[in-house]
């Protein structure tokens, strides 16, 4: 699905950073993989690899079996901020993709009402992006990526900007939403709970050269949700986890 | 949609009498200088002769508007509405040609880093000559003629809005620019839906700049180049000694840049309805 080839990422020629360094790294059909790591590590340099929106510098990267040229509704990407465009109303944000993409209105139109139920906001398609809450925003910003349902869902830490209460319930929401759909889901964060709680496989990520130190599969039960972050399993995969990231850590 | 109502606040009213007052305080300054005016001068003139005093200005200017010639054809009289319609048709045709160039040309600038290199620098060494130094060879292609002024106006309207939409397309949120890319937009749909309208509260800047450029640029043409307008009545009036008419033709000018950009900006609160939600949030 998603297969990273001794993949290496520099900004600015050739004294430039060295974002990722020989990462070898695959996503199976409908796993939901997190990536784990500091802050520049990374993990946002990798996920705009998939998105087609950053070009790599050595080595390969495959999506659905071929080379990323360009960003496109396959990649549905989810951004820290929502970034929806704010001149639109929350349904004109969610028609846009079908739309430009020339798709008839009666195809899509359905499967967008369904979406904005799914996340909650059918009573809002006609407010502005200013008139919603944070977490209403981001849901608008799943709602945009979903419509046009895309082979995988890549999310820049789109729950990083909310507040506690509300990234808990976003994260209910989204576990909900995967059971449902089984979309693959490219998950970045630097939140060890939310990590463990979403994800089918946490990949843990170092920084300075950027790279992939330890992958832990998650075989907790689904359908899963926020109840479990309290769990004794849970628990210890957070201790593994985080003992991996003190090790890394230590190395510098 | 308890949550919407709520952020979004209602619109305010804006009672009668705020707006009341506030018209009255605008009148106050210029009310009290026309007082003066009037005050200082004695039989109807000041300044030894020079200036007419305003109750004289406004008969010439009553009678420019609303007088019938009774015998022969009299450049001021009943003529004002006249010489106001070829001012603001000839704004109004060089502020559309340099909206319909600058605008795209300003976004071209602004996207490509290409076309910026290619064309840029020469706007930018073009943009220091003043409208008024494109005379000689504005009359020497167009001849003492309508398009004279038309073109005076667009070039002089082309600078600000070029730069102005140039700095918005540079200026758009690179995220919205990947969100559309993400969701199969092309270049043309980016352009379109994303960084027009994301630029347009630049644009508008430019174009208020813009359009008070075109009133001067029409006025200093008509004084020289053509033989009709505002700008002609004006200079012509000189030359006849009728300062009346000149003072009335200099309010005139201004009433028309004002009422203008009363209309840009009516235009500009409506095509960005969505930034006046957004600042109540601030
Ligand atoms: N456009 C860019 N130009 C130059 N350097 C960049 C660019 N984008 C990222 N970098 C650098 O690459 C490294 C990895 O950045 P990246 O944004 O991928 O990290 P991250 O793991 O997403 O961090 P964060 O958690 O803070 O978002 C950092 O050192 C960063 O400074
Ligand atoms: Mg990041």
């Amino acid at each position: 699905m998603i297969s990273f080839s001794k993949v290496s990422k520099v900004y600015g020629g050739a004294q430039g950073v060295r974002a990722l360094e020989q990462v070898d790294f695959t996503v199976a059909e409908g796993e939901f993989v997190a990536l784990l790591g500091p802050s520049g590590c990374g993990k946002s340099t990798l996920l705009n690899l998939v998105a087609g929106f950053e070009k790599l510098t050595e080595g390969q990267m495959l999506f659905h079996g071929q080379a990323v040229s360009r960003p496109g509704p396959d990649r549905g990407v989810v951004f820290q901020e929502a970034s929806l465009l704010p001149w639109l109303t929350v349904w004109d944000n969610v028609v846009f993709g079908p739309k430009v993409q020339g798709l008839m209105r009666n195809e899509y139109e359905p499967r967008a009402h369904d979406i904005l139920k799914i996340v909650g906001l059918e009573a809002f398609h006609k407010a502005l992006p200013v008139q919603l809450s944070g977490g209403m925003r981001q849901r608008v910003g799943i709602a945009r990526a979903l419509v046009m349902q895309p082979k995988a869902l890549l999310m820049d830490e789109p729950f990083g900007a909310l507040d506690a209460q509300t990234r808990l319930s976003m994260q209910q929401l989204l576990l909900e939403v995967w059971q449902r759909l089984k979309t693959t889901v490219l998950f970045v964060t630097h939140d060890i709970d939310e990590a463990i709680l979403l994800a089918d496989r946490v990949c843990v990520m170092t920084a300075r050269p950027g790279r992939i130190i330890k992958e832990i599969p998650i075989d907790l039960r689904r359908p899963r949700s926020i109840d479990d972050l309290t769990n004794s399993e849970f628990t210890h995969f957070k201790a593994q986890i985080m003992a991996e990231m003190r090790g890394a850590h230590d190395l510098h | 949609m308890p949550k919407a109502e709520s952020k979004a606040g209602p619109v305010v009213p804006v009672h009668l009498w705020e707006r009341l007052r506030k018209t009255v305080l605008a009148l106050v300054l210029p009310v009290t200088l026309v007082c003066l005016w009037q005050l200082a001068g004695n039989d109807g003139a000041i300044a030894g002769g020079a200036l007419p005093t305003p109750d004289r200005v406004w008969a010439a200017w009553m009678k420019w508007a609303f007088g019938t010639s009774t015998f022969g054809l009299n450049p001021y009289i009943g003529t004002w509405t006249q010489s106001l319609w070829f001012s603001a048709g000839r704004v109004v045709y060089g502020f559309a040609i340099a909206i319909a160039v600058g605008v795209p040309i300003g976004m071209i600038i602004g996207w490509s880093k290409l076309a910026s290199s290619m064309i840029d620098p020469t706007i930018q060494w073009l943009r220091p000559v003043p409208i008024t130094a494109w005379l000689p060879i504005s009359i020497a292609i167009f001849g003492i003629r309508d398009f004279g002024a038309v073109f005076l106006i667009t070039i002089g309207a082309f600078y600000p809005i070029v730069i102005n939409t140039t700095q918005g397309t540079r200026d758009v949120d690179k995220n919205w620019i990947r969100a559309a890319l993400m969701m199969g937009a092309g270049q043309r749909d980016v352009l379109t839906r994303v960084v027009l309208p994301a630029a347009l509260p630049s644009i508008f800047t430019g174009l208020r700049i813009g359009l008070g450029i075109a009133w001067t640029a029409v006025i200093v043409s008509e004084m020289v180049a053509v033989k009709s307008g505002l700008g002609y009545v004006l200079w012509d009036a000189y030359y006849v000694g009728r300062m009346d008419i000149v003072i009335a033709d200099m309010v005139s000018i201004g009433l028309m840049g004002f009422m203008s950009d009363l209309l840009i900006v009516s235009i500009e609160i409506w095509a960005l309805r969505w930034r006046r939600l957004q600042s109540f949030d601030a």
